[in-house]
């Protein structure tokens, strides 16, 4: 079996679409450890990719105008029980461009292996670009996950992203995430992650509302059980007249889990409003109460009610 | 067939006495209306009854088809058949409609469900049931979730409260669907209108049934109250 094919047997095992790789109509790019497996680009848009001594570089640009109708995928993983990944990305979606990206993260193996990303995303003037990253990780928990992501959105542009880990052991996982929002650009950052045994979460993401009537929301929800720790830090900046800004945090512990939460809120300019919330503790008792007197056992009621803070 | 029987139960909570030897009995297929003031322990006893956290009588018996139930916990008396619906529903994110009204019956379309309440599936069966819904879509969506487990004892705690004037027949017909399916409904109301489809009531004050029988006779035994918060161990009513 080729790697590829067995990248997209496990990805296939994980619940994805392994029809994504045949289809002429959907762009696609495949890289296990530092090679390249598969790449297809369509109409407007480039998917330049090299192979690193450690990984991969890769730059895309989705070009002016262009709207791209099927989600891109980012397939990256290590099939191997050890080995390293670091991934350099440079996305570019110029004027009036639109795409939505779906990132796969396959380390069904790991014993001890490190994934590093290091993205630079650029969304041009009413540009828009959704960001899925989806991380299966499978039982050992020998992983660490370094997601780092800097990014521009200009003026009526908008980002959405989604991080989610909530299949097999997180390892260790510490996001670093920088969004500048200009001119009435929309930011979503919404991250999932379910943490088991002694793995280490550690979220952070930063909302800089630079431009006039931008919006931010950081929506974090994590659920950890055994002696998991999650530490999420939720930073916005109201910097501009109009800026509305928005940090939700929830996390539910279980056993000897420990959560902490940071909300950092930094408004500089009179008009601009920021909120925050966050909430940590046990499910909610009336919320299992409610689930029990429908006839779910404590254990059922606990799982309806974490899966779905993290769907 | 008596289905639920209280028998004397105390439930004190630090030094106050909530229910001091109440007792009750509800017959299967019965709609038993509670009326009472606000403080006389109306949700406590639907919580005692549902096995809540922290809420076990201090003395006495709960009956169930003739089994104590005072040792079980709240899902295994869901499991025998007895339900509740909160007077503040909850909210849980990320559970839509459809989830909620299919729990344990997954196979089952809840359509019709919601149509009973006054909701339209098409726009609610996808709905999550997070705060983008208002409370009085809750509480139709938490009666339609009663009807759906088909409860042989049912318990609705002020089904009525955040529902407006129009949507009272809603209610009404939730109650008769129950009904007709077979099981006894111990309905907690402030509304006469509601109080009145009972097959018999009860009022509790200072922490016991005062007056049981007919519903019109309680509702105007409880209308010529004279006190209007209960207080409990100083009541100079009763």
């Amino acid at each position: 079996m080729s790697e590829l094919d067995e990248l997209m047997k496990v990805f296939g095992e994980a619940g994805g679409d392994n029809s994504i790789l045949v289809r002429e109509d959907i762009a696609h790019f495949a890289a296990s450890g530092n090679k390249i497996l598969s790449t297809r680009a369509t109409q407007g848009l480039e998917i330049k990719a090299e192979e690193t001594a450690t990984g991969i570089a890769a730059r895309i640009r989705v070009l002016e105008g262009t709207i791209i109708k099927n989600p891109v995928h980012l397939c990256f993983g290590i099939l191997h029980k050890k080995g390293i990944q670091e991934i350099r990305m440079d996305i570019k979606l110029e004027t009036g461009a639109a795409a939505r990206f779906i990132a796969h993260c396959i380390f069904p193996k790991a014993e001890k292996v490190r994934h590093i990303m290091d993205a630079v995303v650029e969304i041009a003037e009413n540009a828009q670009m959704t960001y899925s990253e989806v991380h299966y990780h499978g039982p050992y928990g020998g992983i660490e996950v370094i997601p780092k992501a800097v990014v521009k959105v200009g003026k009526n542009g908008r980002y959405l992203a989604d991080f989610s880990l909530i299949t097999g052991r997180v390892g260790k996982l510490g996001i670093d995430y920088t969004v500048k929002a200009g001119e009435n650009a929309v930011i979503e950052l919404i991250a999932r992650v379910f943490g088991h045994g002694d793995d280490r979460i550690s979220i952070k993401e930063k909302v800089m509302l630079d431009g006039e009537n931008s919006k931010g929301l950081i929506k974090t929800r994590v659920a950890i059980e055994d002696r998991a720790q999650a530490e999420v830090t939720g930073i916005t900046e109201g910097n501009a007249a109009g800026a509305r800004g928005h940090v939700d945090c929830m996390e539910i512990i279980k056993d000897n889990a420990v959560a902490k939460a940071i909300p950092i809120v930094n408004v500089t300019h009179p008009l601009a409003k920021v909120t925050h919330e966050a909430a940590i503790g046990s499910v909610d008792k009336r919320q299992l109460e409610t689930l029990m007197a429908h006839g779910l056992t404590p254990e059922e009621a606990v799982d309806v009610i974490v899966k779905g803070i993290l769907k | 067939m008596t289905l639920l029987e209280i028998k004397n139960i105390t439930y004190r909570v630090k030094e106050k006495e909530i229910f001091s030897g109440l007792s009750l009995a509800i017959k299967s297929e019965e709609v038993h209306a509670i009326l009472g003031k606000n403080g006389t322990g109306k949700s406590t006893l639907a919580y005692l009854i549902m096995g809540c956290e922290s809420y076990i009588p201090t003395s006495g018996v709960i009956l169930f088809e003739g089994k104590i139930i005072n040792d079980l916990k709240i899902h295994e008396r869901a499991q025998l058949g007895i339900t509740l619906a909160w007077q503040e529903p909850v909210r849980l994110e990320g559970i839509s409609v459809r989830d909620y009204l299919t729990l344990k019956k997954k196979e089952k379309d809840p359509s019709h469900y919601l149509e009973m309440v006054g909701l339209s599936p098409e726009l609610y069966l996808t709905r999550m049931m997070d705060k983008s819904l208002s409370g009085g879509e809750r509480k139709r969506i938490e009666l339609a979730s009663i009807v759906a487990l088909e409860p042989k004892l049912a318990i609705l705690d002020e089904p009525d409260s955040g529902i407006d004037m129009l949507s009272i027949q809603d209610i009404i017909n939730v109650i008769n669907v129950l009904k007709k399916n077979g099981a006894a409904v111990l309905l907690i109301t402030h509304r006469e209108e509601i109080g009145k489809i009972a097959d018999r009531a009860s009022q509790i004050c200072n922490g016991k049934i005062i007056c049981s029988g007919d519903p019109e006779m309680v509702a105007q035994y409880y209308k010529s109250r004279k006190c209007e918060v209960c207080i409990a161990g100083v009541c100079v009513y009763v």
